[in-house]
């Protein structure tokens, strides 16, 4: 390991450990023993083989949306838009799903079901990519708008038929397009709803890794760190900031593959709501390493599993604050640690 | 009554104005914090936590004065941990407003449930009542927006906001430590603590926002910010970080969003389309009007002094 994320590991200890401490403060202020709490919490998601599927369930859409926005952040972007990019591809997804042929090969309906997915994410990308690279206007504006007209246009399309009638469900995709569930693979997993879309996840983010070890994908990086450089380096900018935005939605979209091919079989209003902002707080953790990104999506997934669990005591709401704790506990730890190395630097000069 | 003649009623006039307030106090609060350097979207979960602030005293003291105080009081401790965290503690602004927001989201939502055992929506509130106009008609609802303190509020400090920025010497700190931070800190301008009061005190304002909405819609409801924050945002951005023309666009998008409930009051085939009208507007507003270089932000953002 290098200094650096020697660094960064140490920094996100110190982060999640204060977080830790913020949440047994929080479980006493409610009149709960937080021991009794978190032991609660850790028997219903690491205790049990069940408790894990669930746990992989919660974390493979995070994993997903934490990938894509980490792909954002090595350019400097904030992709706060997963959120609308996963609804939107999730509804592509459940339409053509469903109106494939019901004789089609599963390898055929996967991919068609793939493409969509991430083309319809890239498509929800596409207006605040066009914003940010031509006309400057910052990602994060723009692709909260666009969550809220996804959300908005989602219902109206449920509401104008694309719904069964009466519900705001749409029809079932062929079982050839629903992923396998792990309880196929393992009599352990069973009742979970954890499916093979975790290996597709895991999978996009080595693939990610790899490719900003080895490709174009480097030039990113100076991009976000100073656009003036990249361009005086012949780096097309506004190519590459379009293009980081857009590969950003279309790893979102993939998310759909956990909710609507591998959980449910169709999609619902509500379907996966709140992964794509669960991705920012993956992203901010586990961000620049395929480790980190994977540990910081189980991490999160236990909290949204935990939250379930311990409902009764503590309300789950508390475990979205404890995000946000999270993402600003672990930002300050950094900046804590690295200022001596500052110093060094200002001493050198 | 038809879509048509709705859009011209005293109904419509009267959202115009309810909607353009909350709009207008984010915008202000947040270009103060803006031009002084601080880039500031944590401005939707402070119109959501002061909301919330605004509606619990209102609730405990039956006081709408003293709820508020309570509004602003947390719109100002948000700013301060904003502010802390990202002048002080070096945070990158945009993770900091991230997390305010998911707190923000998460915390009213679990407070809720602890106070009133309901995680969508708190008892009523009275909110301001003037003069005793309570008629339900649309002429009353108009009386209503125009004589609300909290209109009046917004009228004087949009003045004083733009009258402080472009002509006092503290609106000149402010200028010039989001302009130019490394400069001004050479002619020793306190930037930090011109940074850390500027977005208290935008926090506040904006705090001034989750109170109108509240005290409007006379209850806290969960997310009733509802993406205001951003859209007050995107008028600081579309009106150039100058406050009187950041004001006349939120009225532009409190027009579209008055539209939108109208329209959907009067029904017609896409009732569901209208709701997106202050998002789509406020895209395609960008889209057209945002050129590059058009209009500048200060020139500092996000910057510190020692960089």
């Amino acid at each position: 390991m290098t200094g650096r994320s020697v660094d960064r590991a140490l920094a996100v200890s110190l982060g999640l450990l204060s977080t830790y401490v913020v949440f047994c403060l929080v479980v006493f202020a409610y009149g709960e023993s937080p021991r009794s709490v978190v032991a609660e919490l850790a028997g219903g998601t690491w205790g049990s083989t069940y408790g894990i599927g669930q746990v992989v369930f919660k974390a493979t859409p995070l994993l997903f949306a934490g990938i894509a926005v980490d792909v954002g952040l090595r350019a400097k972007l904030f992709n706060v838009g997963a959120e609308g990019q996963i609804a939107v591809a999730s509804l592509a997804v459940a339409i053509v799903g469903a109106s494939l042929p019901t004789g089609c090969p599963r390898a055929l309906a996967w991919m068609a079901c793939f493409i969509v997915a991430a083309a319809s994410g890239a498509a929800w990308a596409a207006p605040p990519a066009f914003l940010r690279a031509r006309r400057g206007v910052h990602e994060v504006l723009t692709t909260v708008l666009m969550n809220r007209v996804a959300e908005t246009l989602l219902s109206l399309a449920l509401a104008s038929g694309l719904a069964l009638a009466g519900t705001t469900r749409t029809r079932d995709v062929i079982d050839a397009a629903k992923l396998p569930r792990l309880e196929a693979l393992s009599s352990g997993f069973r009742g979970s709803s954890a499916s093979l879309s975790v290996g597709i996840a895991v999978v996009t983010a080595f693939a990610v890794a790899f490719a900003f070890e080895k490709t174009r994908a480097r030039e990113l990086w100076l991009v976000g760190e100073s656009p003036t450089a990249a361009a005086a380096a012949k780096i097309p900018v506004a190519t590459r900031i379009s293009q980081a935005l857009l590969l950003s939605g279309a790893i979102a979209g993939l998310a759909s593959t956990a909710t609507v091919l591998g959980y449910k079989g169709y999609f619902e209003l509500g379907l996966g709501a709140g992964a794509g902002f669960g991705g920012l707080a993956v992203a901010m953790i586990g961000r620049g390493s395929v480790m980190g990104l994977v540990l910081a999506a189980l991490f999160f997934g236990t909290l949204e599993q935990g939250g379930l669990v311990v409902n009764a005591h503590v309300p789950r709401e508390v475990m979205s604050v404890l995000e946000g704790v999270a993402i600003v506990l672990v930002a300050v730890a950094e900046k804590k640690l690295s200022r001596p190395r500052d110093a060094e630097a200002e001493i050198a000069k | 009554m038809s879509g048509a003649s709705a859009l011209f009623s005293a109904a419509f006039v009267a959202a115009s104005i309810r909607m353009a307030v909350p709009l207008g106090f984010a915008a202000l609060g947040g270009l103060l914090s803006e031009r002084s350097g601080v880039p500031n979207i944590a401005l939707e979960g402070v119109l959501l936590g002061s909301s919330f602030g605004a509606v619990a005293v209102h609730v405990a003291t039956g006081s709408p004065t003293l709820g508020l105080l309570g509004g602003v009081l947390v719109g100002a401790l948000f700013g301060a941990v904003h502010a802390g965290l990202v002048v002080r503690a070096r945070v990158d602004a945009i993770v900091s407003g991230l997390a305010l927001n998911l707190i923000a989201f998460g915390g009213t939502r679990a407070l809720m449930r602890a106070l009133y055992h309901s995680s969508a929506n708190s008892p009523n509130v009275r909110g301001f009542s003037l003069f005793g106009v309570e008629g339900a008609s649309a002429s009353h609802a108009l009386l209503r927006a125009v004589l609300d303190p909290t209109t009046w509020l917004f009228v004087a400090l949009s003045a004083s906001v733009a009258w402080a920025i472009d002509r006092s010497w503290v609106g000149l700190w402010i200028r010039a430590s989001g302009d130019d931070p490394r400069s001004a800190y050479a002619s020793s301008v306190p930037v930090s603590q011109v940074r850390f009061w500027s977005v208290v005190v935008g926090c506040a304002i904006t705090g001034l926002g989750g109170v109108s909405l509240a005290f409007e819609q006379h209850q806290f409801q969960s997310g009733m910010s509802g993406g205001r924050g951003f859209i007050a945002l995107a008028a600081v951005i579309v009106g150039g970080w100058r406050p009187l023309r950041a004001v006349a666009a939120c009225f532009v998008f409190a027009v579209l969003d008055a539209m939108g409930f109208v329209l959907q009051d009067a029904g017609g085939t896409l009732p569901q389309l209208f709701s997106a009208l202050p998002y789509l507007g406020t895209l395609v507003v960008l889209v057209l009007f945002a050129k590059k270089g058009a209009f500048s932000a200060p020139a500092g953002l996000g910057q510190s002094p020692d960089e």
